[in-house]
């Protein structure tokens, strides 16, 4: 989305789903994950509009969607590049909209080549290190402005331990593009790339890719056109069913080129919802517990980012908001180190961090069963049951100094070390687990102030009810006087690498009796100051020289005046149905992103039935009933004078002010490590090959090759035959994630009591399962059991001419609460995305057959069966350990 | 008693309250269930459970597609059945027993179409005409001042004679308590003036709660709205004053016949025959009080 729109959230909010005239829901269960959420879509279908579930398994959203399209797991880009070939083929695009708010026009390198002349690979790839250079991938003239800024491309995006350098926004070294074709004929302009691109994506080949039928297919390319134009809007809405693939951000970045050819974003009933999780996920990668980020989607430094300037210089963009990027970084530093931040010093940015390698959660475990991790804390997290191959994260706990858990009850990750699946097979010992594990009771979001960042970027204050009972203490109090007791340990100290934590910012106020920090004050400093210690009304008043503090630029404005706006609570019936007045949005309260999309570029509406924001000629300024994401005063007609830099750059009728170049993005070509464009790859594990390219697999995809973590063959491969079905996890509506919030609950585990997999009729017949009984699910990972659940919503899929059964796993159980279950993440191997480390959890493959699973060390020697079938035995894992991170 | 339904009130509905003793009371409420938007999520009986403290209904594996509670009961008062039908949605024609293809390639031939998922959220239906208030000998069930029927724990004394009374079966005695437990449509709630706590909590708007006459106008509305998208099959189930139990004050939407959702196709209050049967078991006992008479009366002749 980033990469695709300048910033890396969904671009609308769910209120705006009762305006949409077709609502595509694909990579999410929104009912049952989102059910309040998805209020807004029967309102949408009350309204007339129609709502199509396209998923691996009929859930309950699909019982309440106009239409639902049963589809191999893994196979998303095949169907939605499909709908881009249908768009491109039968002129069912946007003309103008395209034409004026994309980079449709803009003309790329003549060096670049596509997955259509290399069979699956573009131009660049270095099949040595498994990773690309994306030189090729520039625009045309990119280089005019100087070698050193491709010399800098080349080295951060082909660097593989980096992560999302330009990921979450679109920045161009070399500012705005200067060769364009607005008639759009150029074959190197992004539009007729693009056409090249996707022109072998058929209904055929997407029957033969998904098992979907090709009029089935049809029927949703042509719903969403004939729902999109100047009178109307669709929108998409997905969640982890998209982004958890080794492909996951190329999947959301083809509906991304969709709905800009579909004139999608920035208009009401339209955009693309990223529905996520937690109630604060998209907050924890605002203020990131990302090891590549900092707040605001500030990139962590680089070791070459020698200083402050460099590091501004190598990631910002002369022309566009990331302009203002030493504004953003300058006043983040002054957040966290105060007056001890100075321009002599360089504002402190030596105390940060450089990245010099992977440090993502994965790297860390498998550095932990290395014993080169001492001490790890979990806190909202239980990874022995919720997190990917979860055998491999026990073990890595079990491999500690010392492990902290907070949470509300003993969870699972707490009580790995006399508790779990490797205790039952003896291949953990409780006497030989060196982990000292101290679990700290947290409090619940009753028992404390705070925020919450929701799916659509609204901050909203909770009060505290109830003061946590007992020794449970916030997450705020805990980081609070964690760091000062360690400050209190180091006081004195004369060692330079204690600097950093001694000259830290760190005076909340605290109150009561347990000494709670203040988390107003937590939030005032993040939407920022000024040298008069007065809180400043948005990132427009911050500055580059030091006189204004922000912990997170794009948070800047929730506390504008003193007053705490994400706890406004202004009944939505006092206000327009925007609602603008209940509660904050980042970024500057906007809830619909990109708005000035929403009118043409005379700055009118593209019709009155989709009236947003508009441009008010006598007021000589942008109204509408949201905030306009744009400047007020910018006229429609503004063209920007020669070497205007900044958000000066940006013309008055280009909405999308992120970007260098002022527009959307069809074509990438910086941001992301696996290609400017998105193509079908198979997952990492699949019984089929690739109907499109020699390339089966992602080519710059993350994998890890490791003894617990040994990958399938693929299709074509021996073996591969031993695991011919494929699985996919998920949630239910009645259990949370890990289960520590539900299946302590009474109320909450009767309605799902017991881990189960959800098999067709044909597949029970096939194998002999029986509804009810039970069943064990085989993979090289190990096996788990679980009750089966025969059902007509698993459907087989005819793909490729042979017959596909899918696996349905829920996620939830493990071995506490009052309802335990065998853990489905236990079978999913490590594979990630290469651009944001998300692993491949929605579709792996598997053997199912009837029975309970053996108990002790006789479930090892079923896996250890199952993988000398598989051509996976000792001496393959041996030297697969030794190929490690081979590609 | 309820050998008479209460009047009809000019908006067509009926007044239980007024002839329950009420002589100033509100308007007459319940709840509409929009079983077309339900999405199973059952937070209705989580909300219902949190708010009146009922006990959990035991951690029992059942499989009946999503539902693990089985049906309303002392410790379930707010139920979600799943139905996993083989019947293409919306059209009257096609039976329960439609042929489904089950030969590959199925994708193609589109078997999902021959399927669909009902969810329905069931309740106490709060009879106009209740047949477990009638039978109560204790008074412990009574008629509110808002139409509905309410259970009070500290007078029922447990003998059960409202459990076979019910023709929903919804009534029912806790195991270990002996007495009767069952939804008060939150009568707290509604004296607090709030909504019950299943309404309150149904993110879709499956679950209304308003006056009763309200009700029946929004839900009228609804189903020639999904006439005219096809749904032929949807039908309001209890809207009718003038059916077996004088309507429901708990009433239905629902997108097939009653039976596919286990519910009665044509409820009766068990007690609207009570004055008949009394009639005739007073003819019977007058006929053999003069038969036995006469006897007396030959015999001494």
């Amino acid at each position: 989305m980033g990469t695709s729109f300048g910033r890396g959230g969904a671009t609308t909010f769910q209120q705006d789903l009762q305006h949409s005239d077709c609502i595509v829901i694909m990579g999410s269960n929104m009912a049952e994950c989102h059910p309040v959420g998805f209020q807004w879509v029967m309102e949408a279908k009350l309204r007339g509009a129609t709502i199509i579930h396209v998923d691996p398994r009929f859930s309950r959203t699909s019982a309440v969607s106009d239409m639902y399209v049963p589809i191999r797991a893994g196979s998303d880009i095949a169907f939605l590049g499909g709908i881009v070939n249908y768009i491109l083929q039968n002129g069912r695009e946007f003309r103008e909209y395209v034409e004026r708010y994309t980079n449709a026009a803009t003309i790329v390198s003549a060096e670049f080549e596509d997955t259509e002349d290399l069979d699956g690979l573009f131009s660049g790839f270095d099949p040595e290190r498994g990773v690309y250079d994306v030189t090729t991938w520039q625009y045309e003239g990119a280089g005019d402005t100087g070698a050193a800024a491709g010399q800098r491309v080349r080295h951060f995006e082909t660097d593989a331990a980096l992560g999302e350098r330009h990921g979450s926004h679109g920045a161009l070294p070399g500012g705005r593009p200067r060769h364009r074709d607005p008639t759009l004929q150029d074959p190197q302009c992004t539009f007729q790339l693009l056409k090249k691109h996707f022109t072998r994506y058929t209904p055929e080949m997407v029957e033969e890719t998904c098992g979907v039928p090709r009029e089935q297919f049809l029927r949703v390319a042509e719903l969403l056109c004939d729902n999109s134009g100047p009178e109307k809007t669709a929108a998409f809405c997905y969640a982890v069913g998209w982004t958890q693939h080794t492909v996951g951000v190329q999947y959301i970045r083809t509906a991304a080129i969709i709905q800009q050819l579909l004139g999608n974003i920035g208009r009401p009933g339209g955009g693309i919802l990223a529905l996520r999780g937690h109630a604060s996920i998209q907050g924890s990668t605002d203020i990131p517990t990302l090891y590549e980020l900092l707040p605001g989607y500030l990139p962590m430094p680089h070791p070459g980012d020698e200083d402050l300037a460099t590091y501004i210089d190598n990631n910002s963009s002369p022309t566009g908001y990331w302009g203002n990027m030493d504004k953003y970084a300058t006043s983040f530093l002054k957040a966290w180190w105060g007056d001890k931040a100075t321009p002599e010093n360089d504002f402190c940015y030596d105390y940060l961090p450089r990245i010099n390698g992977d440090h993502s959660n994965f790297r860390s475990v498998l550095d932990m069963l290395e014993h080169k991790v001492k001490g790890y804390f979990v806190i909202g997290e239980n990874p022995a049951v919720g997190s990917t191959n979860s055998k491999l994260q026990r073990l890595g706990l079990a491999n500690l100094d010392w492990l902290v858990v907070r949470d509300f009850v003993e969870i699972e990750s707490a009580a790995f070390w006399y508790d779990s699946p490797e205790i039952e097979t003896g291949e953990l010992r409780t006497e030989e687990i060196p982990t000292e594990v101290f679990f700290m009771p947290a409090a619940a979001h009753t028992e404390k102030d705070g925020s919450f960042t929701n799916t659509q970027r609204l901050l909203q204050w909770h009060h505290t009810a109830v003061e946590p009972p007992g020794d449970a203490r916030s997450d705020l109090w805990f980081a609070f006087h964690l760091g000062r007791i360690i400050r209190e340990k180091l006081a004195g100290s004369t060692d330079e690498r204690d600097r950093p934590i001694l000259d830290l910012n760190w005076n909340y106020p605290t109150q009561g009796a347990i000494e709670e920090p203040d988390a107003h004050m937590v939030l005032r400093e993040v939407s920022g100051y000024d040298a008069d210690n007065k809180a400043v009304s948005g990132f427009q008043d911050l500055k580059a020289d030091g006189s204004t503090a922000c912990g997170c630029w794009i948070y800047s404005g929730a506390f504008a005046g003193e007053v705490n706006q994400t706890a406004r609570r202004k009944p939505h019936q006092d206000q327009n149905w925007v609602a603008p007045e209940w509660a904050w949005a980042w970024p500057a309260n906007r809830r619909l992103l990109y708005n000035r999309a929403s009118a043409k570029p005379d700055g009118s509406p593209w019709s009155e039935r989709r009236r947003y924001v508009w441009w008010d000629d006598a007021r000589e300024e942008w109204t509408g009933y949201d905030v306009p994401d744009f400047l007020t005063k910018k006229r429609p007609d503004y063209k920007p004078p020669d070497g205007a830099q900044r958000e000066d750059a940006i013309a008055g009728d280009e909405p999308f002010i992120m970007q260098a170049d002022g527009v959307s993005w069809l074509y990438a070509p910086s941001g992301l490590r696996d290609g400017p464009m998105p193509a079908h790859y198979e997952p990492q594990e699949t019984p089929f090959r690739n109907p499109l390219y020699a390339q089966q697999h992602n080519p710059v995809r993350q994998t890890y090759r490791h003894r617990y973590n040994p990958y399938h063959p693929s299709n074509g491969q021996v073996g591969s035959e031993v695991f011919p079905y494929v699985f996919t996890t998920y949630r239910v509506t009645e259990h949370h994630t890990a289960g520590g919030m539900s299946r302590t609950l009474p109320y909450l585990s009767e309605l799902q009591p017991e881990m189960f997999c959800e098999v067709s009729p044909e597949l029970a017949a096939e194998r002999g399962l029986v509804h009810n009984d039970w069943a064990t699910i085989i993979t090289a990972r190990t096996a788990i059991e679980a009750r089966v659940m025969v059902t007509d919503r698993v459907t087989p899929l005819l793909v490729q001419g042979r017959t596909l059964h899918q696996v349905g796993l829920p996620y939830h159980w493990g071995t506490k609460g009052l309802t335990t279950g065998d853990s489905a993440n236990d079978l999913i191997p490590l594979a990630l995305d290469p651009n944001v480390h998300i692993q491949e959890s929605k579709a792996a493959t598997c053997d199912i057959r009837p029975g309970r699973r053996p108990r002790g060390p006789a479930l090892l020697a079923l896996v250890e069966q199952y993988r000398r079938r598989a051509g996976l035995d000792g001496a393959e894992s041996r030297r697969a350990a030794a190929k490690e991170h081979d590609r | 008693m309820s050998m008479t339904l209460p009047p009809k009130t000019p908006s067509g509905g009926r007044d239980p309250a007024a002839i329950s003793g009420w002589a100033q009371h509100p308007d007459r409420v319940g709840f509409f269930t929009d079983t077309s938007i339900c999405i199973g999520c059952k937070a209705c009986e989580v909300a219902c459970k949190e708010w009146n403290e009922v006990p959990d209904d035991g951690l029992n594996w059942l499989g009946q597609s999503y539902d693990h509670t089985g049906e309303l009961g002392a410790d379930t008062w707010r139920h979600v059945q799943f139905i996993e039908q083989r019947k293409r949605p919306g059209t009257a024609d096609e039976g329960l027993d439609a042929p489904l293809i089950e030969h590959v390639p199925l994708a193609q031939l589109g078997r999902e179409e021959g399927f669909r998922w009902l969810m329905s959220s069931d309740v106490c239906k709060h009879c106009t005409s209740a047949a477990c208030l009638d039978v109560c000998p204790t008074g412990a069930l009574f008629r509110t001042e808002f139409g509905t029927v309410v259970v009070q724990a500290d007078i029922c004394n447990g003998c059960g004679y409202c459990v076979p009374a019910c023709p929903f079966g919804v009534i029912d005695q806790r195991r270990g308590d002996g007495r009767v437990w069952k939804c008060t449509l939150c009568y707290d709630r509604l004296k607090g003036g709030f909504e019950p706590a299943c309404a309150q909590a149904c993110p879709t708007n499956s679950i209304q709660f308003g006056p009763l006459d309200e009700l029946k106008v929004r839900a009228n509305r609804r189903v020639r709205q999904l006439h005219e998208q096809g749904f032929t099959d949807a039908r309001l189930y209890g809207a009718d004053p003038d059916d077996g139990v004088g309507g429901l004050g708990a009433f239905f939407l629902l997108m097939d016949e009653p039976e596919v959702y286990r519910l009665p196709p044509d409820p009766v209050v068990p007690t609207r025959d009570l004055p008949a049967m009394w009639g005739a078991a007073a003819k019977a006992a007058t006929a053999l009080a003069v038969a036995t008479v006469a006897a007396f009366m030959a015999g001494r002749r």
